[in-house]
């Protein structure tokens, strides 16, 4: 376990959280403001990346496909909230899992018939294609850093936005109190579409930064998903700065556990087993770090103020 | 949050659910007749998977209708049975006199001691760690390289007893099936009914003042969610048996989301419903991929809409609509 090896891999894991943090950026906001769980975030990530795809094989332009794809991204979403979400906000949860799951699996499908079922690929802004040498012996791709800086500043900037603007107040009012929020006049309705709006755009903001290194392909949003309400769980629901720690715990603990898992066995076990464990106790990981998080602290690390 | 949901059922309309229920498991029994003038193993291997699935899902529809506790994991369970049947019969035990109480058993100490900490938390948080516990098994399932990891394993055989290859008729699955369906519906109800169901029930309501009238709310839910553990493992044996094959992809969390689906489909907090709802659910899917390759397309939409304009499920639609015709 060399110390450039564990430094990538921290990287990777920042890298990772970051990602994680865009999806559940927008999840943690709509489902604290309206107690709405939508399992549809994850297909707009996937969608955000598809998009992307095809609007850079019609324009040659990175730059010009990730703010078509977003556009589109955002359009879709509105469009999805219009015609189903709006009418599910007061209903049970149960009802809300089982819409948004059809429109996962309408989804899934639907890349499938346009797009095809094979794997697609996005090619890389050339300029920040290469690597950069960090430290002697150490180099690390561009893209990689471009990711982690992206979500550091659209963090630093919801966090501006969520508490320093009057959009941000109602918010973060109508996270803890939408009732009372909306007796005093706010249409909570509205801020609602341009809360999920901003949403919608980051979990499509993330697949677009991720296609460049995974590939782009039908399904790709359903695990991502399931970390990302793994992320806002841990982090307590409607709380955006426990989203954003949560996110880079995750990240950190699944890629520094998938590395080292073995070599850490090792320590205390024969080679062969360790091998045989590690990735097992690796990729189960996070879920054992959320059930020991909601063991001691049963409403997440950051419980927002007045939910519970 | 469970109010909107269809209530629990009153003393009035026990009588005509006591015939809706006779007729189901009637018409289940004579499945295997009508079987026989068409593709006879495909049908009853279908019905089989129906019955299944049903036992599954009539353990979540007695946590989450009546428990109040909406459970995301509960795919492990079914495929924690499932193992158990695979892992034995590597070793060369397959008589079910060993494998079928090893496979009730296995699944309610999961439940149990998973049950013991989910339950701390309530609402999404308890949805969401059942959901991280069914996650760990699902990897654990996909590390057993002795036993096929990622790949699955396939069964030596189905089941015997005392030696005899009772199961190698697919008739007798179907019928064994069919029996430990009805006792699982059985015995639920008996439950529900209990007093030990009132308490359960009493639960979901109001745990604060179930607690405060002095009964050990977290016992009794613990309880509850061991028998429905106990149940998937239940339904895990039977899948086994059925398919031959056992692999993670039974506990992935989509199908623990599809034994919610059966329930709300068919109608929470009624217990047939969710035999009506895993039935109509596998036979749509059925007839859906029967017509056309890309049978999602309307598969999802159809959730959507039933979600928005059916509430109270497949039940709750024939109740309104037969409130229509009886009053027009």
């Amino acid at each position: 376990m060399s110390f450039t090896l564990f430094i990538v891999q921290t990287l990777n894991g920042l890298q990772f959280g970051v990602l994680l943090f865009l999806i559940a950026a927008g999840l943690t906001l709509v489902f604290g403001v309206m107690d709405f769980i939508n399992l549809a975030h994850g297909v707009q990530y996937m969608l955000g990346a598809y998009l992307a795809v095809m609007f850079y094989a019609l324009t040659g332009s990175f730059v010009l496909a990730l703010i078509l794809a977003l556009g589109a991204a955002l359009a879709f979403g509105l469009l999805l909230e219009f015609t189903v979400f709006r009418h599910l906000y007061d209903r049970d949860h149960l009802e809300q899992v089982i819409a948004t799951f059809g429109i996962i699996i309408f989804l899934n499908q639907g890349v499938k018939v346009v797009w095809g079922a094979a794997p697609l690929n996005l090619p890389m802004p050339e300029a920040l294609a290469g690597t950069v040498q960090l430290m002697p012996g150490l180099v690390y791709p561009v893209w990689r850093l471009v990711i982690i800086a992206s979500g550091l500043i659209v963090g630093l900037v919801l966090y501006i936005l969520v508490s320093r603007t009057r959009v941000g107040m109602l918010v973060r009012a109508g996270a803890t109190h939408a009732r009372i929020v909306s007796a005093l006049g706010v249409d909570i309705r509205r801020l609602f579409m341009i809360v999920f709006g901003f949403g919608t755009m980051l979990a499509a903001f993330a697949g677009v930064m991720i296609a460049p290194i995974l590939s782009v392909e039908p399904g790709m949003g359903d695990s991502v998903l399931i970390l990302a309400f793994v992320v806002i769980v841990i982090g307590g629901i409607g709380s955006m700065r426990g989203a954003f720690i949560a996110a880079l715990l995750i990240g950190l603990v699944d890629t520094l556990g998938r590395s080292f898992m073995i070599d850490i066995l090792r320590l205390f076990m024969a080679p062969s087993p360790a091998r045989t464990v590690g990735p097992a106790i690796a990729s189960m990981l996070i879920y054992v770090l959320m059930a020991l998080v909601l063991y001691f602290r049963p409403a997440g690390l950051f419980p927002a103020k007045g939910r519970s | 949050m469970m109010s909107t949901l269809a209530p629990a059922t009153s003393a009035r309309h026990s009588g005509r659910i006591e015939i809706a229920v006779v007729a189901i498991f009637a018409l289940l029994a004579l499945v295997p007749f009508a079987a026989a003038f068409g593709a006879q193993s495909f049908i009853l291997n279908l019905f089989v998977r129906v019955m299944v699935f049903a036992i599954a899902a009539l353990a979540v529809d007695f946590l989450c209708g009546f428990g109040g506790l909406v459970t995301f994991g509960h795919a492990a369970f079914v495929g924690l049975g499932a193992y158990t049947v695979a892992i034995a019969g590597a070793h060369g035990i397959t008589d079910m006199g060993v494998t079928l109480p090893l496979a009730i058993l296995v699944s309610a100490l999961f439940a149990y001691v998973t049950g013991t900490i989910c339950l701390r938390t309530s609402g999404v948080y308890f949805i969401m760690i059942t959901l991280a516990f069914g996650q760990m098994a699902y990897f654990i399932a996909g590390s057993l390289a002795p036993y096929g990891g990622d790949d699955g394993i396939t069964l030596p055989s189905r089941s015997t007893l005392f030696g005899l290859e009772v199961f190698k008729d697919d008739r007798a699955l179907y019928y064994a099936t069919l029996g430990l369906l009805i006792a699982a519906y059985l015995l639920l109800r008996a439950v529900v009914y209990s007093r030990f169901g009132r308490v359960f029930r009493g639960a979901r309501e109001n745990p604060t003042r179930m607690a405060t009238i002095g009964f050990d709310v977290f016992r009794y839910q613990r309880i509850g969610y061991v028998i429905a553990g106990g149940l998937g493992g239940l339904a895990g044996f039977l899948l086994a048996n059925a398919t031959e094959f056992v692999s993670p992809a039974y506990m992935s969390w989509q199908r623990s989301g599809e034994l919610i689906i059966m329930v709300i489909f068919g109608g929470l907090s009624t217990l047939y419903g969710a035999i009506v709802g895993a039935a109509a659910y596998l036979l749509l899917e059925e007839v859906l991929a029967g017509f056309t390759e890309n049978w999602k397309l309307i598969f999802g939409p159809l959730l959507v809409l039933i979600v928005l304009f059916a509430r109270g499920g497949i039940v709750g639609l024939i109740t309104t609509i037969k409130a229509r015709l009886t009053r027009g």
